[in-house]
């Protein structure tokens, strides 16, 4: 029961022009599908583009073949075979990846993120929903609310979603037997409230014969509407809602073609801006006013969200990527420690302590994370304690950054969710890949608040003070490397030659500093951040520090090296290999460890990750403990 | 302040959002880049990649140059459009053709596959090699094809250049994580979202140039395995009893003339284009050999190895 009229417009025959003219008009709404290939939702989005005529009769045909070689529908359509795109989807016949799909009716385009509905793909879910106006959740009408239901709603609701659109599926399998339809609506609405959501939109369905799709269905008479597609036209877009908030606008790329023009380029997250408004340059504080609003197609008197612009101001104020141009009068916050719920997407779990990238906007910085709060069971809803999250893992943590970022809370739980202030990603620093999604939620300590203290004094004057560069020798190697014997003889040689310097040893400081920390590998991260620190406050007294710390992980030694002006990191890697280094055994770890008395020992049972390209590399096979240090000072004085 | 500044009308429309997001994109490149490079081929997605390039940087030309992998077979009014957009962008031209491909002559009459993977998919690799571009912007759209509709708007490829769907990073709001290994490189698709239509009434909306093969004219033509093949010079070997017949034809979308069919057409208008894909039954796709070789998974496998 296909509805003609999406699938042709007579006004296309009659007069092409008065119809592209109406529809260069049309909106965008992007929504998002949750389902398993079970409740049918690639085959309700296969009759989406069947019906507004996104298949061609090529694809038709081949649909045709495929549906009678591996379909599931017998001799009829497979629609579902249109939309599980990858080869290994296919075969399997499941869909394991966000796909997006066009469609487009006589009101609107339409973006549609296909994700799929299992647990294990709860992070596809949530890359769909973040872009999504809409969520349509599928319930199959013999199966009613389901566990996965109350999981897909968590999820959109958590996103930010704010229109839900709860499809009841399969209506021919159950008779379109209202009472059904009406059980399950009653079973959603109890468990809606519950989790936040306030209002839906329920309509039975079936995608495989095309009820209640693009327009109302004779088989169920008691169903007054919408339609699927009619209430797809008609609801709000986030964007118009973000039209009314204060202006922002993150800074892509200052654009300076030559030395008269300096203009500024983003897309506006929120507000509207027009020449002559006043507007605060974050985090500086800085005020101006806009002067133009530069395009190719001339200057525009007005710019609203979701605009791609190029603004010139009336002064000459510091401005660079990653900062935010803001309504004077409303600027957001800045801080650089917050709470924020996290989904975790990569592999491996997350470290607590470990530094990664956090990019929010245009701004990209480093950021540490906490043991999480807790994890949300995101089919109970319970909240679990966790000292981790897993791949798909959802949970609340604090995070802070080492400088201050410009935000905004991502959901105020009124209006469209802050998705371009509030919304970031992290970035494994190792690996380069994303591993997490997170949205923040308020700052824990407002940054204005906590200004550097400036001294009169500064690290140069200290330095200069005692006659030299201030440095960071940073040794690493395995347990019984000959990183502390070396480390000691440098500090010999250097006291001699009248520089000033201290070492710090790794057994020394976990007698005092650091003795609350264990070995696991939260602590042993956050024992090398606090030496990491420690240095850096010596640096900045002008002293030449020297630390011997095993500080197996590549993350944590580029931690400290990001901490210190560029230069004064010196890597020394102290290379004495593995077998070599239990030969000599030192301390009698090696035997320990071997035999079990000692956990997450480094070589043992806990890697060790050399250093790529390290400042100095000792090979201690090759050379004395004098020779190094005299090499060691030869590298660092001369 | 000049006076005639243009204020808004109403709501953003489906193609200001698009362009919005691509200039986005665009941008964003800007951040991590060390050497991008925009490709162009010359057909409709690439002439609006190109025009929005242009606005994404507006007043500066856009920051990177364009790169032509060039095969040797491209219809000769294409090369006309491509030097001439070169010339009005103020951007550097790159064109590169595989020299192994050029000694051996590969050809599409003679060699089948081996045609595209030598001057296409190989051509590329070593272009983007010899001159180190870590980011290359492409043209392709989701909706083109259905391995394409998973395709990320930043796609990472290793030093090979081999894609590997399953190590893609996710994509949430408009984050994107354009940070990579040395050797590694990314392929930036800015109008994935576009859909064929939104092309076509951008090209409209906006004046842009295109080849002229897109609108129907009387040209030389030849039918072979259930393709119009247009005889675009005389490299074109006619079979024993081929005579080329004149007909009135356009294209829907453009490669390399031997391998690009051509559909009966008397649309000689943008307007009368736009109306005939409304009203058409068939796929733009599917005048081009390239996605039937190989099977049902052709495109994706085509990804793996390089292709775009």
């Amino acid at each position: 029961m296909t509805d003609p009229i999406y699938v042709t417009d007579a006004l296309i025959a009659e007069d092409i022009d008065a119809y592209l003219a109406q529809h260069q008009q049309k909106s965008l709404l992007r929504f998002i599908t949750c389902g398993s290939v079970d409740d049918g939702k690639s085959t309700l989005i296969g009759r989406l583009l069947y019906d507004s005529k996104m298949i061609f009769e090529d694809q038709l045909a081949a649909l045709e073949a495929d549906s009678k070689r591996v379909g599931t529908q017998g001799q009829e359509i497979d629609f579902a075979l249109l939309v599980d795109g990858l080869a290994a989807e296919r075969e399997q016949g499941i869909t394991i990846d966000v796909a997006y799909r066009f469609f487009t009716t006589e009101k609107r385009k339409f973006i549609v993120a296909d994700t799929p509905g299992h647990e294990q793909y709860t992070r596809n879910m949530v890359t769909g929903a973040s872009t999504a106006d809409l969520a349509v959740i599928l319930i199959d009408a013999r199966k009613g609310v389901l566990t996965q239901t109350r999981r897909h709603s968590f999820l959109a609701h958590l996103i930010g979603i704010k229109h839900i659109v709860l499809a009841v599926n399969k209506m021919d399998l159950v008779g379109y037997d209202k009472t059904v339809f009406e059980r399950i609506l009653l079973s959603y609405r109890a468990f809606a409230s519950e989790i936040g959501i306030t209002h839906f939109t329920a309509i039975p369905i079936s995608g495989f014969k095309g009820d209640n799709i693009t327009a109302l269905s004779d088989n169920t008479p008691w169903f007054k509407g919408p339609a699927l597609i009619e209430h797809l036209e008609n609801v709000e877009i986030g964007s118009t809602a973000d039209e009314a908030k204060p202006f922002r606008l993150p800074v892509q790329w200052v654009n300076r073609p030559n030395l008269d023009f300096r203009g500024f380029s983003g897309q506006i997250a929120s507000g509207t801006v027009k020449p002559g408004d006043a507007v605060r340059i974050l985090p500086s504080g800085k005020t101006t006013t806009v002067d133009r609003i530069v395009t190719l197609d001339g200057d525009l008197g007005e710019a609203v969200a979701g605009q791609s612009v190029t603004l010139t101001l009336s002064d000459e104020v510091d401005c660079s990527r990653g900062d935010v141009i803001a309504a004077a009068d409303a600027p957001p916050e800045a801080a650089d420690q917050f709470e924020a719920t996290l989904v975790w997407m990569a592999d491996e779990a997350m470290i607590a302590g470990r530094a990664y990238w956090l990019k929010l906007a245009t701004q990209t910085v480093s950021a540490t994370v906490q043991a999480p709060k807790y994890e949300i069971n995101v089919n109970t809803l319970d909240h679990l304690a966790a000292k981790t999250l897993e791949l798909n893992g959802i949970g609340v943590v604090e995070i802070s950054t080492d400088k201050p970022i410009v935000f905004e809370a991502y959901s105020d739980n009124r209006t469209s969710p802050n998705k371009v202030m509030g919304g970031f990603i992290l970035i494994d620093k190792l690996t380069n890949a994303t591993v997490a999604a997170g949205m923040l939620h308020f700052s824990l300590r407002r940054a204005q608040n906590v200004h550097w203290q400036a001294t009169d004094v500064d690290r140069d004057m200290r330095a200069n003070l005692k006659n030299q560069r201030p440095a960071l020798l940073w040794f690493t190697g395995l347990s019984g490397s000959g990183k502390s014997t070396i480390a000691n003889l440098v500090e010999k040689k250097l006291h001699r030659m009248n520089r000033h310097s201290f070492l710090l040893d790794g057994d020394n400081v976990r007698h005092g500093l650091n003795r609350d920390l264990g070995f696991t590998e939260a602590d042993r991260i956050e024992n090398i951040r606090r030496v990491g620190e420690v240095a850096k406050l010596m640096t900045d007294a002008g002293l030449i520090v020297i630390t011997a710390f095993i500080s197996p992980f590549r993350v944590e030694r580029d931690m400290v090296r990001s901490m210190l002006p560029e230069g004064e990191f010196i890597e020394v890697f102290i290379d004495t290999p593995l077998a070599e280094a239990e030969r000599r055994d030192v301390k009698g770890l090696y035997k320990k460890a071997r035999a079990g008395q000692l956990k997450n020992f480094t070589g043992i049972d806990s890697p060790y990750e050399a250093p790529e390209a390290p400042e100095i590399r000792i090979d201690t096979t090759a050379m004395s403990p004098e020779e190094a240090a005299d090499l060691i000072i030869d590298r660092l004085l001369g | 302040m000049s006076s005639d500044l243009q204020t808004r009308s109403s709501e953003l429309t489906h193609l200001d959002r698009l362009e919005a997001e691509s200039i986005h994109i665009m941008r964003e490149v800007m951040a991590d880049a060390v050497k991008p490079v925009m490709l162009y081929s010359v057909g409709k997605d690439s002439a609006v990649m190109l025009h929005l390039a242009r606005k994404a940087f507006y007043p500066s030309p856009p920051p990177f140059p364009l790169l032509h992998v060039d095969t040797t077979w491209k219809f000769q009014a294409m090369y006309e459009l491509r030097d001439r957009m070169a010339r009005e962008s103020g951007m550097e031209l790159l064109v590169y053709q595989n020299p192994e491909a050029k000694e051996r002559g590969i050809n599409p009459f003679d060699h089948g596959p081996l045609h595209t993977d030598m001057w296409k998919t190989e051509g590329l690799k070593q272009a983007l090699d010899l001159h180190g571009f870590d980011v290359a912007f492409g043209g392709a759209r989701r909706d083109e094809e259905k391995s394409r509709a998973k395709e990320r708007i930043f796609s990472f490829r290793t030093a090979t250049h081999g894609w590997d769907p399953k190590k893609q990073r996710p994509e949430l709001w408009n984050l994107y994580n354009a940070r990579k290994a040395k050797g590694e490189s990314i392929r930036v698709f800015p109008i994935s979202n576009w859909t064929e239509l939104d092309i076509w009434q951008y090209i409209a909306r906006e004046n842009i140039p295109i080849v002229p093969l897109y609108f129907a004219a009387p040209r030389p033509t030849v039918e072979r395995d259930g393709l119009l093949l247009m005889v675009d010079d005389d490299r074109f070997p006619l079979l024993p009893g081929e005579t080329p017949v004149e007909r009135s034809v356009r294209f829907r979308t453009l490669g390399c003339y031997p391998l690009t069919g051509a559909v009966e057409s008397e649309a000689k208008t943008l307007s009368e284009v736009i109306q005939e894909m409304l009203l058409t039954t068939t796929s733009e796709r599917q005048g081009r050999i390239i996605d039937k070789d190989g099977g049902d998974a052709s495109m994706e496998k085509k990804k793996q190895e390089g292709y775009f």
